[in-house]
């Protein structure tokens, strides 16, 4: 916080106070804060970093709260786990997964939220609120509880059951909206215009909040001994997430952490079923033509991605690309991370592996660079992408005879089918009842 | 045909601080020129030099986004609500 100076407007440049403001009166930009680099390259360092707490807050210098008091579940600092067994099922050299699953609530979300939050305490706000597809409700419902802070939750309706459960039970108001995404966050860009009094993590704090996203770049640069990767590739909804993976890296070099100027290529990850950002870049267009989204893959279901300009440009500008994949192709991505790396992603992951997947098929991703893969949402979340193709093996009858009826044991040592018996769901049955959106 | 526009905090310092407007238009782009006839300043807020709307102002006519719609052309009925939205990040 102390190396704030103000915000400042993306678009136009005009100036503001560092208050809860997220939006330029004058053109309608998203605001940005703005740093005093100097002051900040004057007392960070690796050993400074690296002497604080094993979450976010290791990188407060480069954060627009204090850390002291800061509303903290311990949010960030996850694995970053070299996943070589995926690498050559794909043909990659070097392949990384930042399982960012290993949040306190689940998500990636923690980290805006810890930020977006903690300021709004400075500000002197008693109520958080936002508008959400399951991650953030879950995240912000959690940390005000925690904060003793009022939440009130607002979701699309027809959310996936274990999001919706595990919003409710920190007890806040949630409230379901009957619409999609896009609906809600309609809903709650005018409702921020009549509770100045409320929170919205992201609306009326959302400059803060993005600001939690970099970390995501912070710590992956820090757990590769402080070097950069050569590709990275982020799950793409609002587009916020990977324009800030983007700046985070480029403000490593900027305040003297890292010794040479990153080059990160930067790929986004969209499902087909919502791909405005994906079909800007095929198309070459610098217009983000909203969608209605029709996708298994509901934390990226925004139709409307306020920070998708930003996104498209950090992708043109690194020389990246956009992976475009099918629900189908999202069900075999969350197996394929399961089966090669034992980490279970919800559906955002299952995009971005088989967006990775593509990628690497269409060459935009190559076996010479070291790769990060950003799986950002835990697999419990949303079980229904994946229970109808995963179940038990085989079900037999408590008795030797039955086991040795189903299960030969060849002579590796491994369990294989006995001839009469038949295999269940493991055997790559094709999903039959995904939900609609 | 009065027709009701709802305005963003943003903007209201425009409208003497009031969160709606009641102005005459069949069309958004009638009914935005009500506005800025009505309440000078609105025009250049809201479109660029271009004569586009901003890329960051949202636009919708009984709480449906005008981009899947007729744009600044689609109708407005008597007594639907035309709302102005800022973008917001994603959740």
């Amino acid at each position: 916080m102390p190396y704030v100076e103000g915000l400042r407007c993306r678009e136009c440049g005009h100036p503001y106070p560092a208050e809860a403001l997220h939006v330029c009166e004058w053109c309608f930009g998203p605001l940005e804060v703005v740093y005093d680099y100097d002051a900040i390259r004057a007392v960070v360092s690796r050993e400074r970093i690296a002497a604080g707490p094993l979450s976010i807050w290791r990188y407060a210098d480069l954060l627009p709260a204090r850390a002291e008091g800061a509303v903290n579940l311990g949010a960030g600092f996850t694995p970053l786990v070299r996943a070589d067994r995926l690498a050559a099922e794909l043909g990659l050299g070097e392949l990384w997964i930042k399982n960012d699953t290993l949040n306190p609530t689940g998500s990636f979300k923690d980290r805006v939220v810890s930020v977006a939050l903690t300021k709004a305490q400075e500000l002197g706000f008693k109520v958080a609120a936002c508008a959400s597809t399951g991650n953030l409700a879950n995240s912000v419902a959690a940390h005000a509880a925690h904060a003793g802070m009022e939440s009130v939750v607002f979701i699309p309706s027809n959310l996936e059951a274990g999001k919706v459960v595990t919003t409710a039970v920190f007890g806040g108001k949630l409230i379901a909206v009957d619409g999609n995404y896009d609906d809600v966050n309609r809903l709650c860009a005018e409702l921020a215009s009549e509770h100045p009094s409320w929170a919205f993590v992201n609306v009326n704090i959302r400059t803060y909040y993005a600001e939690g996203s970099k970390t995501l770049a912070f710590e992956v640069a820090e757990q590769l001994g402080w070097q950069a990767p050569d590709h990275v590739v982020v799950p793409v909804a609002s587009g916020s997430q990977l324009t800030k993976v983007a700046k985070g890296f480029k403000e490593l070099f900027a305040v003297g952490l890292l010794d040479e100027e990153p080059h990160v290529r930067v790929s986004g990850a969209q499902a087909a079923g919502c791909s405005p950002v994906a079909e800007a870049f095929a198309a070459g267009r610098d217009a983000i033509k909203p969608v209605r989204p029709e996708t298994i893959a509901k934390s990226l279901a925004i139709g409307n991605p306020a920070d998708g300009p930003y996104a498209l440009d950090a992708v043109r500008e690194s020389g990246g690309g956009f992976g475009c994949v099918t629900d189908d192709e999202i069900i075999e991505g969350i197996r394929l991370l399961a089966r090669t790396e034992g980490i279970f992603a919800e559906t955002a992951g299952g995009v971005t592996i088989a967006s990775l997947a593509q990628l690497v098929r269409s060459g935009v991703v190559r076996p010479d660079e070291r790769v990060v893969a950003y799986v950002t949402g835990n697999g419990l979340k949303t079980i229904e992408a994946v229970s109808p193709s995963c179940g038990p093996t085989v079900t037999i009858n408590p008795t030797m005879d039955a086991f040795a009826a189903a299960v030969e044991i060849d002579p590796a040592g491994a369990p294989t089918p006995a001839s009469s018996g038949a295999w269940g769901p493991q055997a790559h049955a094709r999903p039959s009842n995904i939900p609609e959106v | 045909m009065p027709v009701t526009v709802r305005i963003p905090t943003q903007l209201r310092p425009l409208s003497a601080g009031n969160s709606e407007v009641s102005v005459e238009g069949a069309t958004v782009v009638e009914v935005l020129k009500a506005l800025e006839a009505a309440h000078p300043g609105f025009h250049d807020r809201l479109f660029d030099e271009t004569g586009k709307l901003r890329r960051f102002v949202n636009v919708f006519v009984a709480d449906e986004d005008i981009r899947f719609l007729d744009g600044i052309d689609t109708a407005v009925g008597e007594g639907s609500t035309v709302s102005i939205v800022p973008a917001v990040a994603g959740g």
